[in-house]
């Protein structure tokens, strides 16, 4: 009976270093992170990373559609994978790159590819020579990709997001937005399918993702080869 | 029965002669602590069956998303993204939970001898549990997750879910301070574990991850620590309680070593906590975080052997058990799981295995040995156990026990072997930078059909299993006393 205290004892105090150890250690080094100034003659000419208080709608939208759940946003350096040479980045992410973000959608699987970079205009998921690789992926790219994407990529397995979607009667002169679709997906004549706020703030915020600023810590690929 | 391998020389805690033996304790007694733990364990487990039912709907649906996308994708409460995470929660919150906690509870009662009173207390930490739950999941489905993979729960849910665990946690705590048996069986400290480490983990998570200095990767840290706890700790705690208790019980002799068992209680206790990095290997976060969390899962090992060599040597010369016994048949086979599940986990953390299947159906695979191989099975085989002994009457079918075993076991292993061979084929070209990442698709999908045929034959156990459950709690069964086995004993079906 007497020996009860020090089990429970012993349980509270390994609780308390797991405790230690994983989030308040962390915390202490990583918590207070601030963004990369760089000055020149005394002025500060670049800050990265700033926050984008813009994009919080379309981030909203990627949180409460589980988007999370297929799509990672972090770059793994090459020890790790092939991420820098399937185009998904020229380095990889580190802590500092999510500083801004809450909740940072790190992700755990890659059934679809990696959104890390999905902004910049280097970022691809196709070989390079591949025919098939859109010119640009711009925002009515990402809008008809959203509504059906096996129209863009015939291999996907991304759910459609229809519902972010509206089907509406053109009046007048059709909207600028109206989704450009053909064959079995066009409405009939007369009305268009345009997104809703949600699907716009989506790929507005898909388009904002770009971690490929240089940072000291990490070392670029890009810097690193510069021949290319 | 005085059948102990050797007085142990005292470590921190040792029973000189395990409990759930030699007891002393009487038929009238069990009988009076059953009886008194009737009402709150039925309502937990009953519960719970109804969460298994409702994870193997959503477990079926989501595999066929992934193969087939346009399934439901039009209706925005059932699209992938929303549809997982209520799958994860359900099954861990609901099905693993609830029937952990129902078996926590009649093991505490059986091992402290106490009668369970005030079990309203149970039963309405029972409630608040699945009003938060519930809550929970339909703020997932509504699209108001928190976004945090595994914490999505909104913060309501979680301090309803907590006042419910606080209930049952402290009941488990004032049982133990209650116990007539002096020296507290190995089973009895795991249940501590569980009883303590559960709303730690769950109140330090979710507070955390909602303060406002909390942002960027840490709270992707703090969630992969707490999901990692959950199945690294509470559900590897509450599972080996069972199983110490029902494999010496059913073989009907002690365990193999108390000594054993008290080394890889304190390994696990040491180590097991500190694994949470892991899930976040090769990420944006500090790499001692990682070797840390590598190393501690190495050193996990030696729980991991202490308990096969113990379970498996308790039953060494018994093993035909398994053809005669339901509890013993579900039990073992979660003893194996756990060893699978350990190794694999073993094997994934290092790195260079990790940097193939990190991102792949690998994890998932991981996380169903462990949720589904070893626990609901080893769940299964309590319930077989426990439930006559709180009716009053047997199972009704052997048969029905056995397609429900060819269920979980046959679909369930092959649920996990098209997830490991899927995210392993996917991995490897995953690093394969000449794959594309359409080729990358394709090799994983072939797997995915074959994931959805495995959901529907567990479908069709579980459908059974909760018809026979049914029939127990409307007494329609064989007369008590004698348990219902596949074949009697010494009547050997397999050589």
């Amino acid at each position: 009976m007497n020996r009860s205290l020090p089990l429970i004892a012993w349980i509270i105090a390994s609780f308390a270093l797991s405790t230690y150890a994983l989030v308040i250690i962390p915390q202490h080094q990583i918590g207070g992170l601030q963004p990369q100034f760089v000055e020149e003659e005394g002025k500060v000419i670049d800050i990265y990373p700033i926050q984008n208080l813009a994009m919080e709608k379309g981030r909203a939208v990627y949180k409460s559609e589980g988007c999370v759940y297929c799509h990672s946003q972090q770059v793994r350096d090459p020890q790790n994978g092939t991420d820098l040479e399937r185009g998904w980045g020229e380095r990889r992410t580190v802590a500092r790159d999510y500083i801004f973000e809450q909740p940072s959608f790190l992700g755990s699987t890659r059934l679809g590819p990696d959104l890390a970079n999905a902004g910049s205009p280097k970022w691809r998921n196709e070989d390079l020579d591949d025919p098939r690789k859109p010119v640009k992926r711009d925002r009515a790219w990402h809008l008809l990709h959203l509504y059906h994407p096996t129209a863009v990529i015939t291999e996907s397995n991304m759910p459609p997001y229809r519902y972010l979607f509206e089907k509406r009667k053109i009046s007048g002169q059709q909207s600028a937005d109206a989704l450009n679709l053909s064959g079995a997906d066009a409405p009939e004549p007369g009305y268009e399918i345009v997104p809703k706020a949600e699907a716009k703030a989506l790929a507005d915020y898909l388009l904002s993702l770009n971690r490929s600023h240089p940072l000291n810590e990490v070392k670029s690929a890009a810097a690193e080869a510069p021949k290319k | 029965m005085t059948a102990v391998a050797e007085p142990a020389p005292a470590p921190v805690i040792t029973a000189p002669v395990p409990p759930a033996w030699s007891s002393g304790m009487d038929a009238v007694e069990r009988a009076a602590i059953d009886a008194s733990a009737r009402g709150p364990v039925l309502f937990f487990l009953g519960n719970a069956v109804l969460w298994l039912l409702a994870t193997t709907v959503l477990g079926l649906i989501t595999s066929i998303q992934l193969h087939r996308p346009n399934f439901l994708a039009d209706i925005p409460w059932l699209t992938y993204g929303r549809l997982w995470p209520a799958y994860t929660n359900v099954i861990s919150y609901g099905w693993v939970s609830l029937s952990g906690m129902g078996v926590a509870i009649w093991l505490m009662a059986r091992l402290c001898r106490v009668q369970i009173r005030f079990g309203g207390v149970l039963v309405a930490g029972a409630i608040f549990w699945q009003i938060g739950l519930t809550f929970g999941v339909v703020s997932i489905l509504n699209g108001n997750s928190s976004g945090v993979e595994w914490l999505e729960i909104p913060a309501t849910s979680a301090v309803l879910m907590l006042i419910g665990y606080a209930l049952v946690g402290l009941w488990g705590l004032f049982f133990f301070g209650l116990r007539k048996q002096a020296s507290a069986y190995i089973s009895v400290w795991y249940l501590l574990g569980a009883f303590i480490w559960f709303p730690w983990v769950f109140a330090v998570s979710h507070l955390t991850k909602s303060l406002p200095q909390v942002h960027g990767v840490v709270q992707n840290l703090i969630a992969a620590w707490a999901s990692q706890s959950f199945i690294a700790v509470w559900v590897t705690a509450v599972g080996l309680a069972a199983a110490y208790y029902l494999i010496p019980k059913v073989v009907n002799r002690p365990i193999y070593s108390y000594n054993l068992a008290a080394i890889g209680f304190w390994a696990f206790m040491l180590f097991a906590g500190v694994t949470g990095a892991l899930r976040l290997s090769g990420g944006p976060v500090p790499a001692w975080l990682v070797t840390l969390s590598i190393s501690a899962n190495i050193l996990v090992l030696v729980q991991v052997i202490t308990v096969g060599v113990n379970l498996v040597a308790t039953m060494h010369g018994q093993h035909h058990m398994v053809y005669h016994s339901p509890t013993i048949r579900f039990t073992f086979f979660g003893v194996v799981s756990f060893l699978v599940g350990n190794g694999l986990g073993l094997f994934a953390s290092l790195r260079s295995f990790d940097a193939v299947v990190h991102f792949t159906q690998f994890q998932t695979a991981q996380l169903h040995v462990m949720l589904y191989a070893f626990f609901s099975m080893m769940m299964f085989g309590a319930i077989y156990y426990i439930l006559p002994r709180l009716v009053g009457c047997e199972w009704l079918s052997s048969s029905m026990i056995t397609l429900h075993f060819y269920g979980s076991a046959y679909g369930g292993g092959m649920m996990i072997a098209m997830l490991l061979f899927g995210g392993l084929a996917s991995g490897l070209s995953l690093i394969d930078p000449h794959a594309t990442f359409a080729q990358i698709i394709q090799i994983g999908a072939v797997y995915l059909p074959g994931r959805s045929i495995a959901w529907v034959i567990i479908g069709i156990g579980h459908l059974i299993f909760a018809l026979h459950f049914a029939l127990m709690l409307l007494r329609i069964g064989q007369p008590g006393g004698q348990p219902t086995l596949f074949a009697p004993i010494g009547e050997e079906t397999h050589p």
